[in-house]
């Protein structure tokens, strides 16, 4: 039961304490472009659990079947990145085809994380921590669920922030960031947690 | 050479990409705890950035237009894994101080949008010398944010002592949140810049980024829509102007995603001197480009024949 533990623990580091987008700055992209409704900020963060806990199983299965093999790790930036855009791809083909409902929910989040760090650097912090494949599936689900968390915050308080009356040049972005800054202090508190 | 000048001074300055274009946003957050990490992590930016840029210009005639983009990413994935084990080799500190960001650096926009928007239309010296001022101006903006959060957060610069024994670091400017602070003061401070400009009757226009608009626009304008084969760069002119009304970057819902994130690009102002000259009656550059290279222009056809070709899939 040690492992679950172990598991658990892991859980909670990477969605709340060093939260993927807070603390460690990736995926910042959609987090800043596409939270400024809760409805499409959690249909995002949906397809964010989806794509970064299916890329990093077949990149941790990647990495210990294929470039560990024969011995290639070096060749894993590029191997992730290539792997990951298809992959994206071939999700976004795949719903199409087999789960309309699905596809019509999260079809047009799919092409937006193809680009997006978030994804490459859960792998590749995967490898660089030396998790298997089960830890890295949990470290990539629990890394997403976090930036779930975070954006779906962000909407919220950006719904909120709408009809005040702020200095014209903080209006837009800037207002957003100082909000995203302020999450990050409150996130920050997590750290008391492990 | 003059040229080669001019491409440094312009990506030094007037298209600096994190100050005037913001572009490459994560790393620059995240690396930003302190002048030493700026400089280092703009100095490998910049080195892959000069690479990948002189080999996709001396490789633009051979790759083909429908996979260039896969062809970019791997050639700057393969100069991203040299650097990374160069460092590891020679620099392990400052490699482990920037740890996964290095690896990172192939998702950066910055490369890829030079990339598609210089290099693959430019000759190799002009395109290696963009990637140089480009990479320069990025060492500069970061070593800047760097130093003004490692000033006020702890009270250093370069690791040396700075401010007298009374100052009491504001610590939140070494960690994360001070990162989006920094940012937002810059953010502030631009659209200051563009307000001023625009109510003196001057242009303000972001031109020469890969993408449409700046990072923070990035997901509705859809840089990840660079993967669907569209290529704007050789779409003729009025096509794209249509399409600039439709690309205002709201936020994106569903259905409209695709229409919106049909990628506009800005035009670049400067005019390139040599095809002006080898074609002074033409005066639209899009078309310019068709001829020199030979190439089908790609239409709106195009896309509904790709399209298809997915649904056949």
């Amino acid at each position: 039961m040690e492992s679950v533990k172990e598991l658990l623990v892991l859980l909670v580091a990477s969605s709340l304490v060093s939260n993927v987008v807070l603390s460690q700055f990736l995926g910042l992209c959609p987090f800043l472009g596409v939270s400024k409704k809760t409805n499409t900020a959690a249909g995002m963060g949906v397809a964010v659990i989806f794509v970064i806990t299916l890329a990093s199983a077949v990149a941790g299965v990647l990495n210990k079947f294929v470039l560990q093999r024969f011995q290639v790790e070096y060749l894993e930036t590029i191997v992730f990145i290539l792997v990951i855009a298809a992959l994206v791809q071939f999700v976004e083909m795949f719903l199409r085809k087999a789960i309309p409902s699905l596809y019509k929910a999260l079809g047009v989040y799919l092409p937006l994380i193809t680009t997006n760090c978030a994804v490459l650097g859960v792998a590749l912090t995967n490898v660089q921590k030396e998790y298997g494949i089960v830890t890295g599936i949990v470290n990539g689900f629990a890394t997403a669920v976090g930036f779930t968390i975070a954006i779906v915050i962000l909407a919220g308080i950006r719904e909120k922030l709408e009809y005040n009356d702020i200095p014209k040049p903080f209006q837009g972005m800037p207002t957003v960031l100082l909000t995203a800054g302020l999450m990050a202090i409150a996130f920050c508190g997590f750290s008391g947690l492990l | 050479m003059n040229r080669a000048g001019e491409r440094l001074i312009n990506g030094l300055a007037k298209e600096n990409p994190t100050f005037v274009l913001m572009l490459g946003m994560c790393p620059t957050l995240a690396v930003t705890t302190s002048a030493m990490n700026g400089l280092g992590m703009g100095l490998t930016t910049m080195a892959v950035l000069a690479l990948s840029n002189l080999f996709i210009s001396l490789l633009r005639k051979i790759i083909p237009d429908r996979v260039r983009i896969p062809a970019f990413i791997v050639i700057i994935a393969s100069f991203v894994t040299a650097v990374q084990l160069l460092l590891e080799g020679y620099l392990p500190e400052l490699n482990k101080s920037l740890g996964v960001y290095i690896p990172l650096i192939v998702v950066n926009c910055i490369i890829l949008g030079r990339a598609e928007s210089y290099a693959y239309s430019n000759p190799p010296i002009a395109s290696l010398f963009d990637g140089i001022g480009m990479g320069l101006g990025f060492t500069v903006a970061l070593t800047c944010i760097g130093a003004v959060r490692e000033i006020l957060g702890a009270g250093e610069l370069f690791g040396y002592s700075l401010m007298p024994e009374s100052f009491v670091p504001i610590r939140i400017f070494g960690q994360a949140p001070g990162a989006f602070f920094v940012l937002a003061a810059l953010v502030a401070l631009q659209n200051f810049v563009k307000e001023k400009r625009k109510a003196a009757g001057k242009s303000y226009k972001k031109i020469g980024s890969g993408c449409s608009e700046d990072c923070m626009n990035c997901a509705d304008a859809g840089c990840s829509r660079r993967f669907y084969g569209e290529s704007p760069a050789k779409k003729p002119r009025e096509s794209r102007v249509e399409k600039r009304n439709t690309t205002v970057g709201e936020e994106c819902e569903n259905g409209k995603t695709k229409e919106k994130s049909q990628r506009e690009k800005p035009q670049r102002e400067k005019p390139e001197r040599e095809k002006l000259e080898r074609e002074k009656n033409k005066k639209e550059k899009p078309q310019k480009k068709n001829i020199q290279k030979d190439k089908p222009e790609i239409s709106n056809d195009d896309f509904e024949f790709i399209d298809l070709e997915e649904e056949e899939k």
